[in-house]
């Protein structure tokens, strides 16, 4: 969970991944579109990767990939990414994190 | 149940021993006198007796054919009960044990789900057609509305089932009309096409609506884009794992059962992606309805019905077209 965290707030939007979900691949290119430039942990590729996933799922991530953070603050999976996203309110949350600007 | 049992037809015995009897006493065989009267008493008596038998042997024999041909009746009808249930996907065993939903036949079954769904939405459509033609109140066309985005709820709840059980049926749209097949993307509509096409149904639209209207369009469209590009990234990995089986080492059987694992987990994630698109039809159509007044998503609500209906009787003029 520290590890989730830590990384969660080193940068404006931050999204962990696995190499082979291919709907992180989906969200990482809509954050892209948005011309926001996440920071992108592979679970699979992280040492403490199994115990990121745990703390992910505690989170109330499902699946827990991918999981997506905007200024430090958990925002969701894939489905809520979209929704917010649909009001409206993923562009506004990026543009209050600063990692886009309009 | 009465013991009808097959009993021997004795009728012709009793027959034939009456002719017998009667043949006997014309040719004076038996003695009609005094003498043997007690024996022909008795004989006579066994005879009755006999006939008796035989009458009644016959109305059991009736009574059990009867029964045989009203049980038939009964195992036809039966038959042709379990051939429809058996049409609509229900799985019922052979033992006769209950019935559960969605055996094999989970596409035949949603294909008359969703039949069932179009029927009572056009249905829907219609009240609220006839409610905006005889100019009815905001609080009457708004119930009409609020019903039919939530019948849309059902259907996507009904696909999402369907696609846990058979996720290339409602990925290949057969369960559609051939036109609306040809624009098919992930298993069902494409909101921002949807919302174009309202653009210019939908005037006048304030200022403000005109943006957000605009701002929903955009957004559906980069949704739908990037779930796009994570299908293709999905069939490339396929491909890739597909081909990485391939090989000189063709003994390597543990290998090609591990690339076949792995393409196995991959088509596993298809079903997400149909969530996903169904979820984002679903908050485009809640997020429209948030925007415009009552009235104005009642007109798109018709208008979706109606752009809908043509496609779907395209396709009944292209399937009816005459072929040289």
């Amino acid at each position: 969970m520290d590890r989730v965290r830590d990384l969660a707030s080193k940068r404006a939007a931050v999204i962990f991944t696995k190499s082979s979900c291919c709907m992180c691949h989906s969200i990482k290119a809509l954050f892209y579109e948005l011309g926001a430039s996440p920071a992108v942990h592979e679970l699979d590729q992280d040492a403490k990767g199994r115990e990121m996933e745990c703390a992910l799922r505690a989170l109330g991530c499902n699946p827990t990939v991918p999981a997506v953070f905007i200024g430090g603050r958990y925002v969701g999976s894939a489905k809520d990414v979209i929704s917010l996203h649909v009001d409206g309110s993923l562009k506004q949350k990026l543009i209050d994190a600063k990692a886009i600007w309009f | 149940m009465a013991d009808v049992s097959p009993m021997t037809d004795t009728s012709t015995d009793a027959d034939t021993e009456d002719k017998n009897l009667r043949n006997a006493l014309s040719q004076g065989l038996v003695a009609s006198d005094g003498s043997d009267k007690s024996r022909d008493q008795k004989m006579l008596r066994r005879l009755a007796q006999n006939r008796e038998a035989a009458r009644k042997s016959r109305l059991k024999k009736k009574a059990y054919v009867q029964q045989l041909e009203s049980s038939r009746m009964k195992l036809t009808q039966l038959e042709q009960e379990l051939q429809r249930a058996r049409q609509q996907g229900i799985f019922i065993s052979n033992s006769g044990e209950q019935a559960q939903s969605m055996g094999g036949n989970g596409a035949l079954a949603f294909d008359v789900e969703y039949a069932r769904w179009l029927e009572e939405h056009n249905r829907r459509v219609n009240e609220l057609r006839g409610a905006v033609n005889q100019h009815a109140g905001d609080g009457e066309l708004r119930i009409i509305v609020d019903g039919i985005l939530a019948h849309y709820d059902d259907i996507f709840r009904i696909k999402g089932d369907a696609a846990k059980a058979d996720v290339f049926h409602i990925l290949s749209g057969m369960w559609k009309t051939p036109a609306e097949r040809c624009f098919l993307w992930l298993g069902g509509f494409r909101s921002s096409e949807l919302l174009k096409l309202l653009l210019n149904q939908l005037e006048p639209l304030t200022e403000q609506q005109l943006m957000s209207i605009n701002n929903l369009q955009q957004s559906s469209q980069q949704a739908e884009d990037a779930l796009s590009q994570g299908m293709e990234a999905l069939q490339q990995s396929l491909a890739e794992t597909l081909a990485a089986s391939l090989g000189p080492s063709t003994g390597n059987v543990a290998n090609y059962m591990g690339q076949m694992a792995m393409a196995m987990g991959k088509l596993g994630t298809l079903e997400g992606f149909i969530r996903q698109a169904d979820n984002l039809r679903q908050q485009t159509l809640q997020r429209m309805h948030s925007i415009l007044t009552t009235r104005q998503s009642a007109r798109a609500l018709l208008a979706i019905n109606d752009y809908f209906s043509r496609l779907r009787a395209l396709s009944s003029l292209w399937l009816a077209r005459p072929r040289e």
